[in-house]
């Protein structure tokens, strides 16, 4: 029986169309809606699926950053996971906060935990990094299974189809592993109203950084965060001879 | 005049000096994948190239490499350790090469093979990677995209080796004549690992172009309502001897493979032509294509947001609109 670890990370919600700050230093996150990194919310799934088959015993949540990142703790243990843990990072130090940082946060965790899996998503998306996994695979040098589009438990370890840019690629690996989830993974549930209730009352160990032994010194400095050059405005027409004269014009028949 | 001159010859002379970059390939044994050609352009930005060329067959990959423009030096690691690409085996062998000829920067096409293992690599040299850079200002000054592409971060990075990964659609293929790298034997070493093994790969056959390169793409959404009506698609295409990719929500009804999906997620494309066919346009689809150079949108939804970014639209019903396109062009 395995112990999973899964990594949740808060993020502005997937639907909403982000405004750069007038500073040019980020974007603007307050009064902004944010939920579960679509997705960290189907590793999550994932992690359930396998306790449900009793191939795992116990569920940690666990997420890195200010302290509205304990509301997506919380989702987590409404959708099943057993317990969670805060790492609790500073506003400002959270802006300046990477994959580097967070991978040794979680490669410590699983290892205080005894986890035999480490389940994360495959990118967040805000930074767009798609770093986290592989780095906490290398920190723990543990075997990584990226891009996850399947995932069974073999006697001897994990068979893994892999989304990969021609198609699907099918690797074995050990256990103890990390692995990112692909959207095609599985379809997250949701969270009942009554499962919401009794996540309040399940475990929520809060920690810092450095009570993990974890330097969180920044590795960038941002110079700049702007937005992208605006497209020209296109004209409809009318009809598919006026889309053909259009292509003509532009040189493309 | 002279002066200056001079002085950009000295400057130039710098970066070249005492900047080294190693660009790690990316093959299948038999071809060199054409994103290679666009890290290299890239790090070619920033000092000397030197490639590495791991696998169980590297003789195609590194004298293809090795006539690149720019190309100094080539770096051959044949192994069967490197069954599959595995990024535990590829990892250690990167790491030697780096302790031997101390790069500066190590680069690779921001592909799955690239997103997978370098990563890996900068955890075990303890930096912070960057991921999908769309620019280079300087040797440790970097663009790309957040947000689904709806923020461009530029950031210097202070950590002594950068580790990048490059969109292969922001930088232009290296010429692949032209060049002379000498090619030698890479750090020998262990390089099998216990950890994982490959077992296998499902490609998707197709004898249309390779999505990421193609100069047309039809793209398809959750208007074609099935996967038997890409066919209109696939005939549309074949007109232009275009590529045909697809919104996640037509990957997600199963009418395509996952492989062709375009967007934040899936493949970052800019061709000279996509045509959206039956695509609403949401901000995840729309940062993986908003680069292309003309933008035409078919679609029967006049409020659908893709019309704000195509430079040409069609309110059509596709199933009416394509045969007919198809059979005009």
């Amino acid at each position: 029986m395995a112990r999973v670890l899964v990594g949740v990370k808060r993020v502005i919600d997937y639907a909403v169309k982000v405004r750069v700050k007038p500073d040019k230093k980020g974007v603007v996150t307050q009064g902004v809606k944010h939920s579960m990194n679509p997705f960290d919310e189907i590793a999550v799934e994932e992690a359930v699926k396998l306790k449900e088959k009793k191939l795992a015993s116990e569920i940690i949540a666990v997420s890195v950053g200010p302290a509205q990142s304990q509301e997506v703790i919380r989702t987590a243990l409404a959708m099943g996971a057993d317990r969670g843990v805060h790492v609790e990072v500073s506003g400002d130090e959270y802006e300046l906060l990477q994959p580097v940082h967070v991978s040794k946060i979680l490669a410590k965790l699983a290892l205080d935990e005894k986890a035999d899996l480490v389940i994360l998503g495959k990118q967040a998306i805000d930074d767009d990094a798609n770093q986290t996994a592989q780095m906490t695979a290398a920190v723990l040098d543990w075997p990584q299974g990226t891009f996850c589009n399947k995932v069974e438990k073999t006697d001897a370890g994990l068979t893994i189809s892999r989304e990969i840019d021609g198609g699907l690629e099918t690797i074995k690996t050990k256990i103890p592993a990390v692995l990112s989830a692909d959207l095609r993974l599985n379809t997250p549930r949701y969270a009942t109203l009554p499962n919401i209730m009794k996540a309040k009352k399940k475990p929520l160990k809060k920690v810092t950084a450095k009570d993990l032994g974890v330097d969180t010194t920044p590795r960038i400095e941002i110079i700049s965060v702007e937005d992208p050059p605006v497209r020209q405005a296109g004209a409809l027409v009318a009809d598919v001879d006026a889309l053909v004269a259009k292509l003509k014009e532009g040189g493309h028949i | 005049m002279f002066a200056v001159n001079t002085r950009n010859i000295m400057r130039s002379g710098f970066i070249q000096r005492f900047k080294s970059t190693l660009v790690v390939a990316e093959h299948n044994n038999e071809v060199l994948n054409p994103i290679t050609l666009n890290a290299i352009t890239a790090a070619q930005k920033i000092g000397d190239v030197t490639v590495l060329v791991a696998g169980t067959k590297c003789g195609p990959a590194s004298e293809a490499v090795a006539k690149v423009a720019g190309v100094a030096k080539v770096l051959v690691a044949e192994n069967a350790a490197f069954k599959g690409f595995t990024a535990e085996s590829l990892t250690p062998l990167i790491l030697a090469a780096q302790s031997q000829f101390k790069f500066t920067h190590i680069l690779a096409g921001a592909s799955a093979f690239g997103k997978n293992v370098l990563p890996r690599v900068a955890a075990k040299l303890d930096v912070s990677p960057i991921s999908e850079i769309i620019d280079i200002k300087s040797e440790d000054t970097f663009v790309r995209t957040i947000y689904a592409g709806n923020a461009i971060l530029t950031l210097k990075s202070k950590d002594p080796v950068k580790v990048i990964t490059v969109r292969g659609t922001n930088f232009p293929p290296a010429a692949t004549t032209g060049g002379s790298g000498t090619v030698e034997q890479a750090p020998t070493g262990d390089y099998a690992s216990s950890l994982s093994e490959f077992v296998s790969q499902e490609l998707t056959k197709s004898d249309r172009p390779e999505l990421t390169g193609a100069k047309v793409i039809v793209s398809g959404g959750r208007g074609l309502k099935s996967g038997d009506n890409f066919k209109l698609l696939y005939d549309l295409a074949d007109k232009f001897g275009g590529a045909v990719g697809a919104s996640r929500a037509a990957v997600d009804a199963g009418f395509v493979p996952n492989d062709l999906q375009i967007g934040q997620t899936g493949k970052i494309v800019a061709p000279e032509l996509y045509i959206a066919v039956g695509i609403s346009g949401a901000i995840q689809h729309l940062a993986g294509m908003k680069d292309s150079k003309t933008i035409v949108a078919i679609n029967k939804d006049p409020e659908a947001p893709i019309f704000q970014v195509a430079d040409v639209g069609l309110v059509a019903d596709l199933f009416k609109a394509v045969p007919e396109l198809t059979g005009k062009l």
